[in-house]
């Protein structure tokens, strides 16, 4: 048994190595699909966490009267921090209000100087509020617009930002739909490609297996020097992929990150390198396999 | 030891069925050498074809030994196989292994010990003169030297029939001489050789038992026959 194996592994690597110029087309070829497989991933990911972002930096402002108590805004705060479609509510106090508008606009001596002439504060208190979904702020604003305090609210400015929000509601599902698309003509281009290589290793091996047959090898004689010999143009693959990867990750990343503030593609794939490197063992030795396996099987009917 | 038992072959190719072997039947016994003669298309080489479970006869069964090879599980035709040896037109050699390796394959099919093929393989290329070859790759041989190292590989796991389809084929007179010397030494340390050929000089030198065929029929068989179609 152990016999075996050792014959049927050495015999794949001498195949390996002896057929370079095929070994180096197949690796080639496996360097694109583990790449591709490794492409998506990264943009799944990252796109998944600009769309965070996005959403994060997307909010409710509920305005209320000037004469309500701070504990009775923070009584409505932890009810609505209740609501599921709710993901967290901000309190902002007048003064805070007004400490963040100075600070924003401290370089604009028009607006500090009409903001003095009015004298007083002139900001409301507001919560504000961060649905988990785009999609339910409108339904949030309407739940307030007939809640209890309806009557103490002043301004819901969802209207305001209501464009702006379904917008970013469209565009994080258009980015979805986007990546499905790519997904499924990637799936469909690996599909073709695995096919291509393996009747490339057909014609290669048609009269190997032949021979093998007529002197009496069993099937797995056979067919396991040819699973070794994919195994391993797999593994070159990933080695490749992954090299290339982290190569060019660190260079663009800088780049990537004056595109979106907080996006580091390199520390990200560092991060997750166990993963990536899962997804590309997987891609290409499953791909060196399974090509191998249907290349052998054409002529293994006894 | 081999029986044919009115064995028929058609090929479905095309619109018009070839009848390749036709209610064919004969027995070889031990330790005999028999030779195939005929035309091109006569049905030398299916007849062997079949007898190496390569092609299925549509009547008639084959027996090796008191056992339908045809009627096998398939699981088991690669151990019949073994026990035959083939020799083949196109010498059939593995194209990425070298001399050695390509003998040493079939050891190493049957579970043999690496001391094992070390010690017998050698053995085996100096028999066929290939000792200065053995780590050159098919390419690098000779027709000759091709065919020699096909029958090296067919000997080497000692089978008691040896099939030679057109071993002379593609060779010149005086390799063709060699080969069939090869053959004949081989038969007479008691294994069976079923030799298909068209080459009168060669049957007519042997003096053995031969077969013709024609149109798929047996029209002749005798005990030391000549070659007459």
């Amino acid at each position: 048994m152990f016999t075996n194996f050792k014959r049927i592994f050495n015999s794949g690597w001498r195949n390996f190595k002896r057929q370079s110029g095929f070994s180096l087309a197949t690796i080639v070829i496996m360097t694109m699909i583990v790449s591709l497989a490794t492409l998506v991933f990264l943009l799944q990911k990252t796109s998944q966490s600009l769309i965070e972002d996005l959403e994060a930096s997307v909010d409710l402002r509920v305005y209320f009267e000037e004469d309500l108590s701070t504990e009775e805004l923070m009584d409505i705060r932890e009810e609505l921090a209740r609501v599921p479609e709710i993901k967290s509510v901000e309190y902002v106090s007048r003064e805070e209000a007004l400490h963040g508008f100075t600070a924003r606009h401290k370089d604009n001596p028009v607006i500090m100087e009409s903001l003095e002439e009015v004298g007083t504060n002139p900001f409301l208190a507001s919560l504000n509020i961060n649905a988990w979904e785009p999609a339910y702020y409108g339904s949030i604003a309407g739940f307030l617009e007939n809640s209890a305090f309806s009557e103490i609210i002043t301004k819901i400015d969802y209207t305001q930002k209501a464009p702006a929000i379904e917008r970013l509601f469209s565009i994080t599902s258009a980015i979805s739909q986007a990546g499905l698309i790519l997904g499924l003509v990637l799936v469909l281009v690996v599909m073709i490609i695995i096919f291509n290589t393996a009747r490339l290793a057909i014609y290669n091996s048609k009269e190997e297996i032949e021979i093998m047959r007529l002197v009496g090898a069993s099937n797995w004689f056979i067919r396991g020097p040819f699973l070794v010999q994919g195994v391993l143009c797999g593994l070159l693959a990933t080695l490749i992929a992954l090299l290339l990867f982290s190569g060019i990750l660190y260079y663009i990343s800088p780049k990537l990150e004056v595109l979106s503030p907080g996006l580091n593609v390199f520390a990200f794939f560092i991060n997750n390198l166990f993963i990536i490197l899962g997804i590309q063992l997987l891609a290409g030795v499953g791909l060196g396999i399974l090509s191998s396996a249907l290349a052998v099987r054409k002529y293994l009917r006894v | 030891m081999i029986s044919f038992r009115n064995v028929t072959k058609i090929y479905q190719t095309g619109s018009q069925p070839i009848v390749a072997i036709e209610d064919v039947c004969f027995e070889v016994k031990e330790g005999e050498f028999v030779s195939i003669v005929g035309r091109s298309g006569a049905g030398k080489t299916t007849l062997l074809k079949l007898l190496l479970a390569e092609e299925k006869p549509n009547k008639g069964s084959i027996f090796f030994e008191e056992q339908d090879i045809h009627r096998a599980k398939s699981g088991t035709i690669s151990h019949f196989r073994r026990r035959l040896g083939a020799i083949f037109q196109d010498y059939k050699l593995l194209p990425h292994k070298t001399t050695f390796e390509n003998i040493a394959y079939i050891m190493e099919v049957m579970g043999h010990s690496k001391e094992e093929v070390l010690a017998n393989v050698p053995e085996v290329l100096e028999l066929v003169g290939l000792t200065e070859r053995a780590n050159n790759f098919p390419k690098e041989l000779s027709g000759g030297e091709k065919q020699r190292a096909a029958i090296a590989r067919a000997l080497i796991h000692k089978p008691k029939v040896i099939l030679a389809d057109e071993p002379t084929g593609n060779l010149d007179p005086y390799h063709t001489r060699d080969i069939i010397k090869l053959l004949d030494t081989i038969n007479q340390m008691g294994t069976v050789v079923i030799l298909a050929t068209h080459n009168k000089n060669i049957i007519n030198k042997l003096g053995k038992r031969v077969i013709t065929l024609e149109e798929g029929k047996i029209v002749r068989d005798e005990e030391r026959g000549r070659f007459i179609l």
